[in-house]
């Protein structure tokens, strides 16, 4: 065990050079080569047909809308798109790959030389170049079962071949230089960024936490910007944005270590652990693995019309950082109201409270407040709490009407949330609704300042704030239901103030 | 009643349209003759009866009710075991998958069992079509019905058998390097080759996917064309499929006519090597398509040397990574290690060691090694540079003539175990077939008469890509006058078998 240098002292001593490889699952209806359906979490095994389960005689054909959606990332990377290109086999012997070998793009890629700019936390945008995107196939999922979970040890493994065959593509980047201490951040902000285009471009639900979207990086360390490459390593598998940063982190101060102490940097797979933020050694890596590519027989080669292209070109939608751009124009927001919606993933439902007719202030106070908690409480997405855009652009309405006050609104959605229909109706069958009617106001106020003579002679005397120990009893008479400033402005006027 | 065994699909079918015979007897006298012949004969490694009464019972039902059905509705059929058969056995002639009953159908046999073709069963083959004799098979080598000492070439030597023993009117071979052509030689039947994508291969277990493709082994010319058109056109399953819709194959077979074709006699294809008894009946066939008022051209495919050379580097480099998936995970046998532990890797090479011959086995490191790092260039790499070239011997060659024409195979059937210890010997019995799955042009082969040994000598005619009516119309013309001078079908000739 190596000791890990403090990460400043390491990038004083070290330039780290990043590789980033990202997977994305397409969200195609279905599978890269067969009519099986392209779904998540279904019984195991029963989204197959005999070309995903790889059986004798079973025959791939490409689909066009994976092609399609391919090709739209290589143009949001700026890639070129390829006129001509062949799948490949890359053939290796494992339970969870079907027909032993994996059909992918080697050396002929959809798209190829691109980039892509990444803005980091401070508004500074950093060029990441893109050596390729490929197409592919994603494999089966091994379950083991007995002992401690791992292969080793356990008592047999089962194959869920749901996920074998579902369309991928892989984004190579060129190795990335001169990213200095900043490493860690721009790895993340790649990674994030590129999410962001997924779902921008419709291509991918693109969730992290379900896999759709898997990162290795590569990351080597030299002496100095003007010195040949150092040995890599691979972390596979880094599935949030946070470990990403993390796991960069750790490998620049462990293999600061290495070096430091006179040793090599070992070229291999490594793990990522979220617990530890530190990664532990997988399988050696060397150069020598052998998959004996060919061109993929089964399979003519894709040819996508310059027609095509450009008309998937002219209809890209606008870029994330574009979009971002102009939307906290319009809506006003502060950059850290901006940052916080666009962290917690909020801009398109905010957008389409926006649409629906809702203030972007009250859109922005609604998502990232009340729902924003609820979801947390609940340990799922805000966009899966059942509250859709219409419904938040309703409740501001009731609100800007004086229906609802803030506190009688959350109660409404609270009950949207319950599932006991649109505002409107929330606020009708739980009778919130305010009271308008100035009669029963005025005689709870009447009441209240009858109850506590003390506190209007306060208020006479010129303690303007007093009136707030008139207001708790006013709104408890009035069951919550009242406005406080209209309560407020009652009892100034009937205190002769 | 016995005889309706005797007659080519053609006639068959005419018979049932007339209501002469039915479905059920035609496909009982069958399933009574591979009762008979069959343990002589081995052409079958699965008789489907009870699945083949029904489908002709069915068919008699619709028949009798009017419906239109298909030109071969009712004309039993043998399919070769490589290919898929939904609730049939299929092994592809290999002990690794012994057992495995497919949930699918192979397109091609979706096609049969919607035009109401009973399934007599599954033929023999070498494993995994890896062979020409069919001794490769795992399930013991089938014999030729010339003489039952012989082979009857291969790997579809269960179909050319089927067909030549009168256990089947009609067959499906398939061809990667000759294994349609080769056998339908050697037995005296007709065997064709399509183009390359003109007959869906989605059900197919692969040995070479840019070589293979299935087709007919039948009695005449005109069958081919029937079951051809039944079987071929597009299947958007097989990427590799041709789009555009088959030539007219059995108005060609029908119409045949070779006056002023130019027929191109390949040099490089009929040399050193051929039998003098298998050039003296191709030489005879060529004077009577010459008096029929073809013009016989010689042409030179120089490339063709290298033929062999370059399939047997292809064809091992696409088998050994098609047959990965035999692992003993998913489906067929799977063997657990003798001693150890039990782990996947293991698991797998068992299975595999247990499961595949020794031929399979020999191409699958062959193949592995031809496209392993350091030597893909030097092998595969190569060998896709020669098949370029053959390519353009053949677009050389057709710009000059209509077809191109040599014996089928150097040889008549050798004699069973003659070539097993000596692979190099048996590859070379594909020379004259291999040009053709290389360059993805159609291939007839029909019966040229018989050799001095007195057994069957096959005629090849191959075509340009996706002009198969051509291979028919010469094809035909060729056995017409050939069964005017032999004064009815060649297979009459044959001996007739012990029943026993």
């Amino acid at each position: 065990m190596t000791d890990l240098v403090d990460y400043d002292e390491a990038i004083a001593e070290f330039d780290p050079v990043l590789g980033i490889e990202v997977h994305v699952e397409l969200g195609t209806a279905t599978k890269m080569f067969d009519g099986a359906p392209n779904s998540f979490a279904a019984e195991p095994n029963s989204q197959v047909t005999p070309v995903s389960l790889g059986l004798p005689g079973a025959l791939p054909a490409v689909n066009r809308r994976a092609v399609e959606y391919a090709i739209k990332i290589g143009l949001a990377l700026n890639c070129e798109i390829a006129e001509y290109c062949r799948f490949a086999r890359k053939n290796y012997f494992y339970p969870d790959n079907p027909k032993n070998f994996q059909t992918s793009q080697y050396d002929e890629p959809i798209a190829y030389e691109g980039h892509l700019d990444v803005e980091l936390d401070d508004g500074e945008v950093f060029r990441v170049k893109i050596e390729r995107a490929h197409m592919e196939e994603d494999a089966g999922k091994n379950t083991h079962v007995g002992g401690s979970g791992r292969i080793q040890g356990a008592d047999h493994s089962l194959v869920d071949y749901n996920r074998a065959g579902v369309p991928l593509v892989e984004i190579v980047t060129h190795p990335i230089e001169g990213a200095g201490s900043r490493a860690p951040e721009v790895a993340r902000a790649y990674v994030r960024t590129l999410r962001d285009i997924f779902r921008t471009l419709g291509v991918s639900e693109a969730r992290m936490e379900q896999g759709n979207v898997r990162a290795d990086v590569n990351l080597s360390l030299r002496a100095d910007p003007g010195a040949p490459l150092g040995t890599r390593t691979e972390t596979k598998n880094v599935n949030s944005f946070r470990s990403i940063e993390r796991a960069v982190r750790y490998e620049v101060s462990r293999q600061a270590g290495v070096l430091r102490a006179g040793g090599a940097v070992t070229q291999e797979t490594r793990h990522f652990h979220e617990d530890t933020a530190s990664t532990s050694s997988g399988r050696p890596k060397s150069d020598a693995d052998d998959y004996r590519y060919f061109p993929e027989p089964d399979l003519v080669p894709v040819a996508p019309s310059r027609e095509w292209v450009e008309e998937l070109r002219a209809a890209l939608p606008e870029p994330a950082s574009d979009r971002r751009k102009r939307l906290q124009a319009e809506w006003g927001y502060s950059d850290l109201e901006m940052r916080d919606v666009v962290n917690a993933d909020l801009l398109e439902p905010i957008e389409q409270t926006v649409a629906a007719g809702c203030a972007p202030a009250a859109a922005r106070k609604w998502w990232s407040g009340e729902l924003a908690r609820t979801a947390k409480a609940k340990d799922v997405e805000v966009t899966e709490l059942g509250v859709g855009p219409a419904h938040i652009a309703e409740l501001a309405g009731l609100v800007d009407a004086g229906k609802l006050n803030d506190a009688l609104a959350r109660q409404v959605l609270e009950g949207v949330i319950a599932g006991e229909g649109a505002p409107s109706e929330v606020m009708a069958g739980r009778g919130l609704e305010m009271v308008s009617d100035d009669g029963a106001l005025t005689a709870a106020v009447d009441k209240a300042m009858a109850d506590q003579p003390d506190v209007v002679a306060k208020i006479q005397g010129g303690k303007v704030q007093a009136v707030g120990a008139l207001i708790g009893p006013i709104m408890k008479e009035m069951r919550g239901k009242a406005d406080a400033s209209k309560i407020r402005e009652l009892i100034l006027e009937r205190a002769g103030q | 009643m016995s005889d309706v065994t005797r007659l080519s699909a053609a006639e068959l079918a005419e018979q049932l349209g007339r209501g002469d015979v039915t479905s059920v007897e035609v496909t009982q006298a069958h399933l009574d003759r591979i009762a008979a012949v069959d343990p002589a004969i081995h052409a079958f490694l699965h008789v489907s009866s009870d699945e083949a009464l029904a489908t002709a019972a069915d068919v008699d039902a619709r028949r009798a009710a009017g419906e239109p059905l298909h030109a071969l509705a009712g004309v039993p059929i043998a399919v070769k075991d490589v290919v898929v058969t939904k609730d049939i056995p299929t092994t592809a002639g290999s002990k690794i998958l012994d057992g495995w009953i497919p949930p699918y159908d192979a397109t091609l046999v979706t096609r049969l069992r919607q035009a109401g073709l009973p399934i007599l069963g599954k033929t023999n083959m070498d494993e995994f079509a890896m062979g020409s004799s069919t001794e490769h098979s795992a399930y013991g080598p089938t014999r030729n019905p010339w003489d039952e000492t012989r082979i009857p070439g291969g790997s579809g030597g269960g179909s050319a058998a089927a067909v030549a023993a009168f256990e089947a009117p009609l067959a499906i071979g398939t061809d990667t390097g000759g294994s349609i052509r080769q056998p339908a030689a050697v037995t005296g039947s007709v065997g064709v080759k399509p183009t390359y994508g003109g007959v869906s291969r989605y059900g197919l277990i692969a040995m070479a996917s840019s070589l293979d493709q299935a087709g007919p082994v039948t009695r005449s010319v005109l069958d081919s064309a029937l079951l051809h058109e039944l079987i071929g056109g597009h299947d958007p399953r097989d990427s590799t499929s041709i789009p555009e819709s088959l030539p007219e194959l059995v108005a060609a077979a029908r119409g045949g006519d070779v006056a002023g074709m130019r027929l191109g006699v390949v040099s490089q294809l009929s040399g050193d090597g051929y039998e003098p008894g298998v050039k003296a009946r191709f030489d005879d066939a060529l004077a009577l398509l010459a008096d029929a008022g073809a013009e016989i051209v010689e042409v030179s495919c120089p490339s063709f040397d290298y033929a062999l050379d370059a399939y047997y580097l292809i064809m091992p480099s696409e088998a050994s990574s098609n047959l990965a998936r035999f692992d003993g995970m998913r489906f067929g046998a799977r063997t657990l290690p003798d001693e150890g532990p039990v782990t996947a890797e293991r698991v797998m090479a068992a299975t595999r060691g247990a499961g595949f011959g020794p031929e399979v086995k020999r191409r699958i490191m062959l193949g592995t090694y031809a496209l392993s790092a350091g030597y893909y260039d030097a092998y595969y790499g190569s060998a896709q540079k020669v098949r370029t070239l053959i390519q353009r011997d053949f677009a050389a060659a057709f710009d000059k003539v209509d077809v191109l024409v040599s014996p089928t195979s150097p040889t008549t059937a050798f004699e069973l175990g003659a070539k097993l210890d000596d692979p190099m010997a048996m590859y070379l019995n594909d020379v004259a077939t291999i040009p053709a799955n290389l360059a993805g042009v159609p291939g007839i082969s029909l019966p040229s008469g018989l050799s001095s040994d007195g057994l069957p000598a096959g005629f090849q005619i191959l075509g340009p890509a996706k002009a198969d009516d051509r291979l028919y119309r010469v094809g035909s013309v060729l056995e017409r006058l050939l069964e005017q001078q032999w004064g009815g079908p060649l297979l009459a000739q044959a001996p007739t078998l012990e029943v026993a």
